[in-house]
């Protein structure tokens, strides 16, 4: 399958770096990079039913949780750390960043946004919350934690120092360049302290 | 795709260390002359690198897989090891070996001291885990090879495997520790205690010599493998396989086996003393305990190593919890090494090593797949 995330964030990754995929579902997007970007790449997941997909790939994965930290990985230990639709459901969502941004020397994060106008459209003239092709799932049955907006994240990342060098905003199958947070229905940014 | 068995095995034999070569232990005291029981399985290729070294746990043996003549049951890793199985004997070229301090053909406390001509007894050195895989190192040595693809092992099995990696870190090419820890916690060596407790209990133990007795420890040795067994197991796995069924239609109100799970204890320590020497107990588990390559220890700083891990813990399994895998993996990543780590969902405790057989073939099968042979 062609992923057009995945696709943005090969193309920001430089070749033969090393890189740490934090909740790296079945690895694809890995395997990508490895073929790739001849990467040198390791990913945690939580669901173990993935683990066996990575491992069958010849991926090196870890089989854990992302909110308890990256404890045994040394500071600036990888090129890259890559939060692809993961953040929004990390507990600790701050945490994870923070972390992500220790252990890495670039971070790499993509989640869906909240303020898409299908989004807006169904909480202000319908009144229910939205489902869209980001965010696809009902209220009761979402592994996301946190809803949050382009604009939401922008603002996170002055607050908190973090410079963010390239952005990149998808809408259902190809690249939105015009008012990113009305018109994207994801957001990929490259970003370092 | 389809697996085979292997057919019929033999173990065989080899001896070294003689006078004045003993091989000196990691206590201080030398040991010799050492004979090692081994079995292989699949062949050697010609650049003798397709080789793949299994530990046994601590009542394991050498015969890990296939039949011996007139046997009923196969090796206790047999469905692990053979054509198309996790450790394809059509690709690797398997050796088990039974540790030194064991009873199933290599050298132990119930050998012969060629010093008395006696059983050992207690004159048997203490042994660690480090002093086992020396012996194997030997082993390999003398089959001419170098370098091992991969060391696997479960349990005390796993211990092996991270010794190797600390003690030979240029022999060995990928590692896959499970249900295993690079220390024994004070609960572990705790439960350990209590077996040798029982052991030693025994009045016919008559401080280790009961070799050509007619009363042997057997019913310490039955207690001390009860406890094992319970601790093996986990508090789900007890649930479905005994619940609380009785043997017999209603309670006896007598100190008989009521419960099956009684039953079943009973018969699993009955049926091990058969087949173990109480000695080999109390060396073993001692060997265990003394096990610590927590920290640097694995692998000691300045010494390269360039191995990659597949490490697999259960979830059910409470004598070696996963965090106690998770320890491992910490370690070798801060040393920047290449680890996968699997906690497989189980609810076989600490069996589940040699139960969830789909779960570690599927992983370990294409972990190896990586090293072409």
């Amino acid at each position: 399958m062609d992923r057009l995330d995945y696709k943005i964030i090969s193309n920001l990754i430089e070749p033969n770096s090393k890189v740490l995929d934090l909740g790296c579902g079945d690895g694809e997007l890995m395997l990508l990079l490895t073929k790739e970007r001849k990467v040198r790449a390791q990913g945690i997941e939580l669901d173990d039913s993935e683990i066996y997909k990575c491992v069958e790939k010849g991926l090196s994965v870890f089989h854990g949780d992302i909110d308890s930290g990256l404890l045994e990985y040394p500071d600036k230990s990888f090129d890259y750390v890559i939060l692809n639709q993961t953040m929004q459901q990390a507990k600790k969502a701050d945490f994870v960043i923070q972390e992500a941004l220790r252990v890495g020397k670039r971070l790499i994060v993509g989640f869906p946004n909240f303020a898409y106008f299908k989004a807006r459209i169904s909480l202000f003239f319908k009144g229910k919350t939205p489902i869209t092709k980001s965010l696809p799932y009902y209220w009761y049955d979402t592994p996301n934690l946190h809803f949050l907006t382009i604009s939401d994240f922008k603002d996170y990342c002055k607050k908190k120092n973090i410079r963010i060098l390239r952005s990149s905003y998808t809408g259902h199958k190809k690249s939105v360049r015009f008012w990113p947070n009305l018109f994207a229905l994801n957001a990929i940014f490259l970003m370092e302290r | 795709m389809k697996t085979k068995n292997i057919g019929i095995v033999k173990t065989e034999y080899f001896t070294f260390a003689e006078h004045p070569n003993e091989l000196k232990l990691s206590s201080g005291k030398k040991l010799g002359p050492i004979t090692l029981a081994y079995e292989t399985y699949g062949s050697l290729n010609k650049d003798k690198t397709n080789v793949i070294l299994v530990a046994h746990a601590l009542s394991g043996d050498a015969h890990a897989a296939g039949m011996h003549e007139g046997d009923k049951d196969p090796g206790w890793w047999d469905a692990m090891i053979g054509p198309g199985k996790a450790l394809d004997t059509e690709k690797y070229f398997v050796i088990c070996a039974n540790v030194i301090g064991g009873c199933k053909g290599s050298t132990g406390p119930s050998s012969i001291n060629p010093k008395t001509n006696k059983p050992y007894g207690l004159e048997f050195p203490i042994i660690t885990i480090e002093d086992i895989v020396k012996t194997q190192a030997r082993l390999i040595d003398y089959l001419g090879i170098k370098t091992l693809l991969c060391v696997i092992g479960g349990s005390m099995g796993g211990m092996q495997v991270l010794q190797w990696v600390a003690t030979f870190p240029e022999r060995v090419r990928c590692a896959i520790p499970i249900a295993t820890a690079a220390k024994h916690s004070p609960q572990q060596i705790a439960f350990d205690e209590v077996g040798r407790q029982a052991v030693m209990a025994d009045p016919a133990w008559n401080n280790g010599d009961y070799y050509g007795k007619p009363e042997t420890p057997e019913r310490g040795l039955a207690v001390a493998r009860m406890i094992g067994h319970i601790t093996y197991m986990s508090d789900k796995s007890m649930e479905e396989k005994f619940s609380r069924k009785l043997k017999e239609k209603d309670y006896t109100f007598s100190f008989t086996a009521d419960f099956e799970v009684e039953g079943y204890l009973r018969y699993r320590g009955d049926n091990f003393v058969k087949r173990f020497d109480a000695n080999s107990y109390l060396y073993i588990t001692k060997a265990m305990d003394y096990i610590d390559l927590s920290g640097d220890k694995l692998l000691p700083k300045g010494k390269h190593a360039d191995i990659r891990f597949l490490v697999i813990a259960f979830k059910s399994d409470w004598l070696y919890p996963s965090y106690q895998a998770q320890d491992i993996v910490r370690q070798l990543k801060i040393r920047g090494l290449e680890a996968t780590y699997c906690e497989i969902r189980s609810t076989y405790g600490h069996d589940a090593f040699l139960l969830e057989i789909d779960e570690e073939t599927r992983l370990i099968k294409h972990f190896l797949k990586r090293h072409e042979v």
